[in-house]
């Protein structure tokens, strides 16, 4: 019984186009068709999936449709797929007491900007490339760009 | 295949409990269980009834002795109306009359001649005439104003004692106090000064206009957030459900592994009396060692106990699972064993993944003598819909809010799909 429960919640988890690093504990999870998104690369992916295990999971968790109320989802906000600059200001600065795609969220995002230019990028590649969303990677010069003019 | 299972067993209850009803002789009009218990799952003897679908987050309800429902939502509906009105038909089954309030909120509460309502900032209330109607949708007295509210726990829920005083939630809009809230590694502020506006329970008379800060009192401090909250008439005493902190893993990685953050910091029950302290955030309720434990933030390391002077929790709850109600069940409609203990409705975690989340369930804590005795059991599952909606917390229904009415059934309203539920008790 235990089992099959975190079995599916690593099911829920392999959303992600970048699960076939994980090996698969039963066969039920096969893992999703790699479609390689053109100009995606898959270490970015790989990497960036480890990323958001790590930092990002607890709150938007792992099928990337958030805390009804509290933490928004990332599958297909205007935020994800949007602007990259102000995607990348997100991460660096935190937010809070906005509302996203017309609904409020009342916890806070925490500034995540111990993460190193090549990480960030890897995460919003993630990001960008899972839950069903799909646009183009994020590069390490771009976050790098957004950081220094963020600084100013 | 298990849902077609347990619904078969669910029907089959619900059919001893119809078929004991026909030996009733009272002349009370019952209402009847819906055929699948709602899709709840209760103990033997028990039915629920689907009252109304809102569609709407409904947050906390008051249901007066004449049938009308008060339901305070998230949010203002479509027209604008912050708290819906229901009336109840003869079967149980309600209609929604209309709306007023057009503030979104969670605290409402219904005595004998006034209603209490509250936004994420204030606390209003309203005349009820004899028929247990509002009387001044439009112009109810704001008797308290200026409460913060800063997108985090910001929700203010309220009960009345017996003399004339309201006491107001006012959650920490922080985890837990540091400089950069939920920051990984951040350390707590020195002497946390939330706790001068924030991070207790606030005291304030429930016939006064315009009060503020300066004019209530901080009844108790150091609990974090407090959504469900009662009045226990037998002992005369304020008790509170506090919301463990959050995040023991992603702040302090090096401490607490995975498990250990989604199963150490307790939900907590507190018997409070004026001037207590609960500890936040110096310390949290380890569910393991039955310890008060140093916080991270504050020098703690997942062994320390914490030196602080702070009150011990009357009981304590599997971490995250959200208690966002407490009722004092004084009905006569359960059987005796529920008389004076306590249901609380538990909303469902979300910090506890990556490992399977828990709760979505309203949870029966006997009492004796006005204290917690005996194991808490889950008394109504399944709001979630399956095993697997709840590990995964993509639950169908959450329950959010608890009301008991003149019959003595135990209502609970549900603030994901609005789904507003009645518990009976049929078998005599
Ligand atoms: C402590 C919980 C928490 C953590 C950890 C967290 N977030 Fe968030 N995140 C939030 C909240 C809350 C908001 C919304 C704030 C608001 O509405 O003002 C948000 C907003 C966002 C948004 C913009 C809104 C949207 O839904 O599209 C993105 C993108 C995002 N987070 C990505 C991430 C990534 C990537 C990580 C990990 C590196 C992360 N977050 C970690 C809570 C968190």
């Amino acid at each position: 019984m235990k089992k099959t429960l975190v079995g599916l919640a690593l099911l829920a988890l392999a959303g992600g186009p970048a699960l076939a690093q994980k090996k698969p504990a039963s066969k039920a999870k096969t893992p999703a068709k790699k479609t390689a998104t053109a100009g995606v690369p898959a270490a970015s992916l790989l990497q960036g999936k480890s990323i958001y295990t790590q930092y990002c999971l607890t709150c938007h968790q792992a099928d990337g449709g958030g805390v009804d109320g509290l933490n928004p989802p990332l599958t297909k906000t205007d935020y994800v797929l949007g602007d990259k600059t102000r995607l990348v200001r997100v991460l660096l600065n935190g937010l809070q007491g906005v509302d996203i795609n017309g609904e409020p969220y009342n916890n806070v995002m925490p500034s995540q900007d111990y993460l190193n230019d090549q990480q960030m990028a890897d995460v919003l590649t993630f990001v960008r490339n899972s839950f069903g969303n799909k646009a183009s990677a994020v590069k390490a010069s771009e976050v790098k760009a957004v950081r220094v003019a963020n600084k100013k | 295949m298990k849902n077609a299972l347990s619904r078969g067993l669910l029907l089959s209850t619900a059919i001893v409990g119809s078929l004991s009803l026909y030996s009733l002789t009272t002349k009370v009009a019952v209402v009847t269980a819906d055929a699948d218990n709602a899709g709840l799952k209760l103990p033997a003897g028990f039915g629920a009834l689907v009252v109304a679908e809102t569609g709407a987050r409904a947050r906390h309800l008051a249901v007066t002795p004449q049938g009308n429902i008060y339901v305070k939502l998230n949010r203002p509906n479509k027209e604008g109306k912050g708290i819906l009105v229901l009336h109840e038909g003869p079967t149980g089954k309600a209609t929604i009359t209309g709306g007023f309030g057009s503030y979104g909120g969670t605290g409402v509460y219904a005595n004998a001649g006034y209603l209490y309502a509250t936004s994420d900032e204030e606390v209003f209330r309203y005349k009820l005439n004899s028929k247990g109607e509002v009387t001044n949708p439009t112009q109810p007295e704001k008797i308290v104003t200026g409460l913060i509210n800063r997108h985090q726990h910001e929700s203010k829920s309220i009960t009345l004692d017996k003399e004339g005083n309201i006491y107001v939630n006012i959650g920490a809009y922080s985890n837990s106090c540091q400089v950069k809230d939920r920051q990984k590694g951040s350390l707590g502020m020195p002497n946390c000064p939330i706790l001068d506006s924030a991070g207790g329970i606030w005291q304030f008379r429930a016939d006064k206009l315009n009060q503020t800060y300066g004019t209530g009192t901080r009844y108790a401090t150091g609990l974090r957030n407090v959504v469900g909250l009662d009045w226990n008439s037998q002992t005369n005493q304020l008790y509170v459900m506090q919301h463990g902190r959050d995040q023991l893993h992603d702040i302090f990685p090096e401490l607490y592994d995975t498990k250990q953050s989604a199963e150490l910091p307790a939900e907590c029950l507190y018997a409070l009396k004026k001037g207590d302290n609960a500890g936040w955030p110096y310390m949290y309720y380890d569910n393991t060692q039955h310890k008060r434990m140093m916080a991270p933030e504050y020098g703690g390391d997942g062994k320390k106990v914490s030196p602080g002077n702070y009150i011990e929790p009357a009981a304590a709850y599997p971490a995250h699972t959200a208690p966002n109600a407490l009722l004092f069940y004084t009905g006569t409609m359960f059987p005796e064993k529920y008389r004076n203990g306590a249901f609380i409705a538990f909303h469902g975690s979300w910090n506890r993944a990556p490992e399977p989340q828990k709760g979505y369930y309203v949870v029966f804590q006997p009492f004796k003598d006005g204290k917690p005795s005996g194991d808490w059991e889950v008394f109504a599952d399944n709001f979630a819909g399956s095993s697997e909606k709840v590990a995964t917390g993509r639950a169908d229904h959450k329950p959010c809010g608890l009301a008991q009415g003149a019959d003595g059934s135990l209502y609970v309203s549900d603030d994901k799909k609005g789904t507003i539920y009645r518990i009976v008790y049929n078998k005599k």
